[in-house]
């Protein structure tokens, strides 16, 4: 199969050995990738706050880019749920509303496509540690991704998950209301990290980077002992 | 200062602080416990919850013909049904009837709706002496604060907090036991009872079919607001409206599970009309109001409509994560948590109260909790979406100038790879002022570490790997 991946802007910039575990994922499997050069963003940012012509401008051209895309793989629930589930209506009653219908169906997060799509769940990977899982609230609530990364990590060699209450609690990221308003985004990211420090684990596990990285600051800044990992990145070990 | 300075100011100063964190987390903690093994009561949740949103949409769908005959089936038995379109048209008419009745002191059960119309200042201002009976009403009103939260209003309140209340408000002397702390408040309640003139109560639902006003609670207290004073007032919503008697055998408990954990209140009342010959109790006048107050202006957005169908059981608020860490009294306006951030925009001016719809990560807790399957956290997309373009918009400039050049460099390859470049440049200087006033990232960089550009971002990776 031919697969084309999205990879987001954050993810590119801070985050590339997500995408580039992906790719290697993909190809161990036998599929071709392919990466369009552009766009960057998917355009949520715009869109969640409120600049919805602004966000198409952005996002036809992401549309484009796929339109002839056999699968669209994004390693994120977020930027994923904006392409599946938001296009649709970002594009109700324009002309380009048939265009984002038919992209919707062939666009998927990383983990879902891994499992529901592709039905693979062992990728022989091995990960000698000790987990705890964050549910990211796109791919959670939009996509209804609760199942397949866990069943991705019960078959990863010496990994043990533990679950943390509360798993799906958000972290206090949600895209520029981390900046808008600070003190609220930073209380909720306590909460996360708290939650996550009780299970004792080695590794907090998402398939968001954005979540990752809004945890990790945080625990960084507090210097408490708290590493992240993306799912990609965390399957891609031999 | 702007209702949006105002929360901020708040929300700074309420969400690091790990005291009020504590308290909200341990109440919430018991409640989800609880709400979930009665939910496991009900046979099938989710079937339970599609019919309520059912019959909840078909009934705001249809509020003209319910509301005809929910009045007439009140006025067949003699109660006198009052229209208000306003806050301050509601808050006239009751105090009209408080000036027929001559009343002196008034008894009050739990009413959100009142609290949205700010009638206990209104009645007040006029010289009425106002007591609130229900206990957590009873103690935010000796604090002369507003309620904290749709069905708990005193729960951001330890119990040494409320002993000292009582100490310092009625001279009592309880401990901080909640049995010594309640028949505090019931001796001084009782007395309020019997020399009332006038009881106010709000409304959970509205019958059409048989016209009759149901009332959840768990202290006895709406029904002696209800029983003793000679004259009852009844203040609702006109969202209120269930269309069957029938219904409340899924909103009763549904209320009760989602609102408390509880499986049913203690008490769940009808209250049909004042006594009726033969009777030998109940309120000599029964008065309703019902009020509009911008539901219809919300009734006419076809996006949003599904919002009047809140029971206000408080369940979105229990699970938001911003709730739980700003509190209930940073949103500044009656309705807080979620349901609030969505109505209240549309209750009191999308300009003036954008500020809440923004004031969310989106994450969706309160959509899946919500019995009445209201869409929430898309609803505040769409209150953000209305508040930068359309009919009603009022754009920040600067935001839609930073989207605007954004967008060409998302598009374009080439210029995509030079702000990657100039990322990388930029944040040699970054350093340099990374957490001080000056920093342009130090809404993120006060509070957390800020990842660096990666060496070899993942595009200029896969370019060179194509080579």
């Amino acid at each position: 199969m031919k697969i084309s991946l999205f990879i987001p802007c954050f993810v590119d910039l801070m985050f590339p050995q997500v995408g580039i575990s992906m790719v290697r994922i993909f190809e161990k499997l036998g599929h071709e990738v392919d990466v369009p050069k552009a766009p960057a963003c998917c355009g949520q940012p715009a869109f969640n706050t409120g600049y919805w012509d602004e966000s198409r401008e952005i996002a036809v051209n992401i549309m484009e880019s796929f339109r002839e895309a056999e699968a669209v793989v994004v390693p994120s629930g977020s930027c994923g749920a904006m392409m599946k589930v938001f296009y649709t209506q970002l594009f109700a009653g324009t002309k380009h509303e048939a265009v984002a219908r038919s992209l919707s169906p062939k666009c998927h997060e990383f983990s879902s496509f891994l499992v529901n799509e592709l039905g693979v769940t062992d990728l022989g990977a091995q990960f000698p540690h000790r987990v705890t899982f964050h549910d990211g609230c796109h791919g959670l609530r939009e996509l209804k991704n609760k199942r397949p990364p866990r069943e991705l990590l019960a078959k990863v060699r010496g990994l043990e998950l533990v679950e943390m209450h509360e798993a799906e609690t958000c972290c206090g990221f949600g895209g520029t209301f981390s900046a808008k308003f600070p003190a609220i985004s930073t209380a909720m990211g306590e909460v996360k990290c708290a939650s996550a420090l009780k299970t004792k684990t080695d590794y907090i596990v998402s398939c968001d980077s954005s979540c990752l990285m809004q945890i990790q600051g945080l625990a960084d800044k507090q210097k408490q002992r708290v590493k992240t990992i993306h799912l990609a990145e965390l399957l891609a070990q031999p | 200062m702007s209702a949006a300075t105002l929360f901020n100011k708040d929300a700074d100063r309420v969400a690091p602080d790990t005291r009020h964190r504590g308290i909200i987390q341990t109440a919430m903690g018991k409640y989800e416990t609880v709400r979930d093994v009665r939910k496991n009561w009900f046979q099938d949740w989710e079937g339970a919850r599609n019919l309520a949103a059912r019959t909840k949409f078909e009934s705001v769908n249809h509020l003209d013909k319910h509301l005809a005959e929910f009045v007439s089936k009140l006025e067949a038995r003699g109660t006198k049904v009052h229209w208000a379109s306003t806050a301050q048209q509601a808050r006239d008419i009751i105090l009209g009837i408080l000036r027929e009745k001559d009343a002196k002191v008034v008894v009050k059960s739990k009413a959100m709706t009142s609290e949205e119309i700010h009638l206990n200042d209104a009645m007040e201002h006029a010289g009425y002496e106002v007591v609130e009976s229900d206990l957590g009403e009873f103690i935010v009103q000796l604090r002369k604060e507003a309620p904290y939260h749709l069905v708990f209003p005193a729960m951001h309140l330890t119990r040494g907090e409320i002993q000292e209340t009582f100490r310092e408000k009625l001279h009592e002397n309880p401990s901080d036991e909640p049995e010594e702390l309640t028949m505090v408040a019931r001796r001084v309640m009782r007395q309020k009872y019997l020399q009332a003139d006038v009881g106010i109560t709000g409304a959970n639902f509205a019958v059409a079919e048989t016209g009759m006003i149901s009332i959840t609670e768990n202290e006895g207290n709406a029904r002696l607001t209800a029983a003793l004073p000679k004259t009852m007032i009844t203040l609702v919503g006109i969202e209120k409206i269930l269309p069957r008697f029938d219904d409340l055998a899924l909103f009763l408990p549904m209320l009760a599970v989602m609102g408390t954990g509880q499986a049913l209140t203690c008490y769940n009342t009808m209250y049909g009309g004042p006594k009726q010959p033969g009777e030998c109790d109940g309120p000599e006048e029964f008065h309703v109001v019902l009020l509009d107050n911008q539901r219809t202006a919300l009734l006419a957005d076809a996006e949003q409509r599904d919002a009047l169908g809140c029971i206000r059981c408080g369940a979105c608020l229990n699970v938001c994560p911003v709730f739980r860490n700003v509190g209930g009294h940073t949103y500044g306006t009656v309705y807080g948590g979620p349901i609030g951030s969505v109505i209240t925009p549309h209750l009191r001016g999308l300009q003036q109260w954008k500020h809440l719809s923004y004031a969310s990560s989106l994450c969706g807790a309160c959509t899946e909790t919500c019995p009445v399957k209201i869409d929430l956290h898309h609803h505040l997309l769409q209150n953000r979406r209305n508040a930068s373009q359309g009919a009603h918009a009022k754009p920040v400039w600067w935001q839609k100038i930073a989207f605007k050049i954004f967008a060409p460099f998302a598009n374009n390859a080439g210029l995509w790879s030079l702000l990657t470049k100039l990322g990388r440049f930029g944040q040699i200087f970054h350093g340099l002022v990374k957490g001080s006033v000056i920093d342009p990232a130090k809404a993120w960089t006060k509070t957390r570490e800020l990842p660096p550009v990666a060496a070899q971002s993942f595009r200029e990776w896969w370019d060179a790997r194509k080579k």
